[in-house]
């Protein structure tokens, strides 16, 4: 089955002049996919997030998303860009001076012209979708890490975007918070078909989430495994992935 | 059995053995709290007797950790010093294990401080980090004006209700301090002054002078100051954590220009209320002066008054207001720059604090002796 290919990443290197963290790295994802990145702690996995949203520009190399290149275009083609995406930041990012509703209502509001009225039910519509009724009023202080997470998906997908882009949505969350956003997650993708970019290194959620996956090396600075993650990881020809797959270390510890 | 000083919880035995060695018997835990007295006492007992050969016995020791083995460890290499032996009895297999892989003196890896770069080193990184603060700081500039411009073009884009919460946190809610501070100022101006005025029975100029000087100099200083403090610092500081907390990144991947909508509405709202209250500072120093004038100085309100309005002319005022302007123009931006520069954590933010109040107050006073240059060669 050929799909579209809603982003592609060429040749892309990262870093700082001295310091190149990927090397030359390209990959694909497709339309209504779940495409985990995953990778060891430090091994730049954030680093790929913020230049796949542009909040980070590369060293050289194309990133294109639906057909336009986020470092080349203009500010309208930019724009146009992230209108087409959400993210769901590690630290949900919620605005601390707003409320739920106003903070899930914030795009919305900068994006269409709908009257106040039907936004309102709107934003009530989304913080339903996420489990969070009768949270409209409260500040992002006053509730959970996981609802946070969950406020801060509802604003992601205020517009309904293309492509979700998620940094570690199960981190610092109990068991039941992650599998909630799990479940969140599959939900959506099946019911909007959205496309969904999600950085992790939490092991649980991969296999019942993820389509495809990869994984990335801090030492060759660049992709070592694309695929399957069931597949990869009891057949991977690499022995690291299979040991990151399975969660073993290296050596046997010494035993005296 | 001796105890070591302060730790009831581990006792010692020495015993000499036939061939001139050390046999030494410890009771009791070897841990943290022991370790050092051990590493000193063991350690001055053999410097002072020099053994051939140290035995040391843990069978009656009930707790042992690494800082047991660390004490075993400093003891191997005061004998390996001095050419000596030890040998360690009813130890676990791991500790032997340990004692024997840990390497001696000439393998050991030592934990250095890390030392300070060069002078020149230090000189270079710092120039760089200079040069990337000047570009940043042109780009701000910018990014301001292109957000100001936008603004003009299109008045909707101007977040107008945050203008007004920040119109009221800077302006509204600065009037009581600003008030009191002035009042103060033009009290101890109209006091020191009128020691001197009295001599020559001129106590009537006490007014010119109050009135002058706060309208020119003193009230727009005055007031700028105490924006800085109040104002600028929580601007850097909220900006500052906004950007730890990645609210700054989100902002602009949901599309907002984080400068149109964090700094635009702050700078706008500083440009509007710090003239007002610099006018409310000039006239509550005016009126700290009167009370001087007329309780101490036996002038009557209504020569004093008229006074003060007869040394003013409107553009000793509308000057004064102008530099408030552009103080607060200063302040402003300095602080909305300092916050969007914060990396980092909370350490991070509380510099950027900081150095938003110095670098407006500095800013303040730069540009004050601008004014006054350009007034002096002007008029």
């Amino acid at each position: 089955m050929e799909k579209q290919k809603i982003i592609q990443v060429k040749d892309l290197v990262t870093g700082y002049e001295a310091d190149i963290i990927f090397d030359k790295i390209s990959f694909d994802v497709c339309e209504g996919e779940v495409f985990i990145v995953l990778g060891g702690s430090g091994c730049g996995k954030s680093t790929l997030l913020k230049h796949l949203i542009g909040l980070m520009k590369p060293l050289s190399g194309q990133i294109i998303i639906d057909g336009d290149d986020i470092f080349d275009c203009d500010e309208a083609g930019f724009r146009n860009v992230l209108r087409k995406t959400g993210v769901l930041y590690q630290s949900a990012a919620l605005f601390g001076s707003m409320t739920l509703a106003e903070n899930v209502a914030l795009p919305i509001k900068e994006y269409t012209d709908l009257p106040q009225k039907s936004i309102d039910t709107l934003v009530r519509m989304k913080l339903k979708l996420v489990n969070l009724e009768g949270y409209e009023d409260h500040l992002p202080s006053q509730i959970s890490g996981g609802m946070k997470k969950r406020a801060g998906l509802a604003r992601a997908m205020a517009l309904n975007p293309k492509i979700l882009f998620f940094d570690e949505p199960s981190a610092g969350l109990d068991p039941v918070s992650s599998v909630e956003i799990d479940n969140l997650i599959t939900n959506l993708n099946k019911s909007l078909g959205t496309t969904m970019v999600i950085v992790t290194h939490e092991l649980e959620s991969i296999f019942t989430v993820a389509h495809r996956i990869i994984i990335l090396d801090k030492a060759s600075k660049g992709i070592i495994a694309e695929g399957d993650p069931k597949h990869l990881r009891d057949h991977s020809r690499n022995s690291f992935v299979r040991q990151f797959l399975n969660r073993q270390t290296e050596d046997k510890i010494c035993e005296p | 059995m001796e105890s070591l000083k302060g730790t009831e919880s581990c006792q010692y035995e020495v015993t000499k053995g036939d061939d001139g060695g050390i046999m030494l018997r410890i009771q009791g835990r070897m841990d943290s709290s022991s370790a050092s007295q051990m590493i000193e006492v063991f350690g001055s007992l053999l410097n002072d007797r020099r053994p051939p050969s140290l035995t040391v016995d843990l069978e009656k020791v009930t707790y042992f950790d690494d800082f047991g083995t660390l004490v075993l460890v400093e003891l191997r290499d005061i004998m390996n010093k001095a050419k000596g032996r030890l040998d360690v009895i009813n130890a676990r297999e791991d500790v032997l294990f340990v004692l024997d892989s840990e390497s001696p003196e000439d393998k050991t890896v030592s934990i250095a401080i890390e030392q300070p770069p060069g002078m020149f080193i230090r000189f270079g990184e710092a120039i760089i980090q200079y040069a990337a603060d000047i570009k940043y700081l042109v780009s701000f500039i910018g990014s301001v004006i292109l957000s100001f411009v936008h603004v003009c073009f299109y008045p909707k884009a101007l977040r107008m209700n945050d203008t007004v919460i920040y119109m009221q946190k800077a302006g509204v809610d600065a009037i009581p301090i600003v008030g009191l501070i002035s009042f103060l100022l033009g009290l101890i101006m109209a006091f020191m002054s009128s020691a001197q005025l009295q001599q020559f029975g001129a106590n009537i100029y006490v007014a010119s002078l109050v009135a002058l000087a706060m309208t020119r100099e003193l009230g727009p200083i005055m007031t700028a100051v105490i924006v800085a403090g109040r104002t600028g610092s929580s601007f850097a500081a909220e900006i500052g954590t906004m950007k730890i907390a990645e609210e700054v990144d989100a902002l602009f991947t949901m599309g907002f220009d984080p400068t149109q909508y964090l700094a635009v509405p702050r700078i706008l709202a500083c440009i509007i209320v710090v003239p007002i209250l610099t006018l409310f500072s000039d006239l509550f120093a005016m009126l700290g002066a009167l009370l001087v004038g007329v309780f101490m100085l036996d002038l009557t309100a209504n020569a004093f008054i008229t006074q003060t309005i007869r040394s003013l002319t409107l553009f000793d005022v509308f000057f004064g207001i102008f530099k408030s302007g552009i103080f607060a123009v200063l302040i402003s931006w300095i602080a909305c720059l300092r916050g969007f520069r914060v990396t980092g954590g909370a350490a991070s933010v509380g510099q950027a604090t900081t150095s938003a109040v110095v670098s407006s107050i500095f800013l303040i006073i730069a540009s004050d002796t601008i004014f006054a240059i350009v007034i002096r060669y002007c008029t």
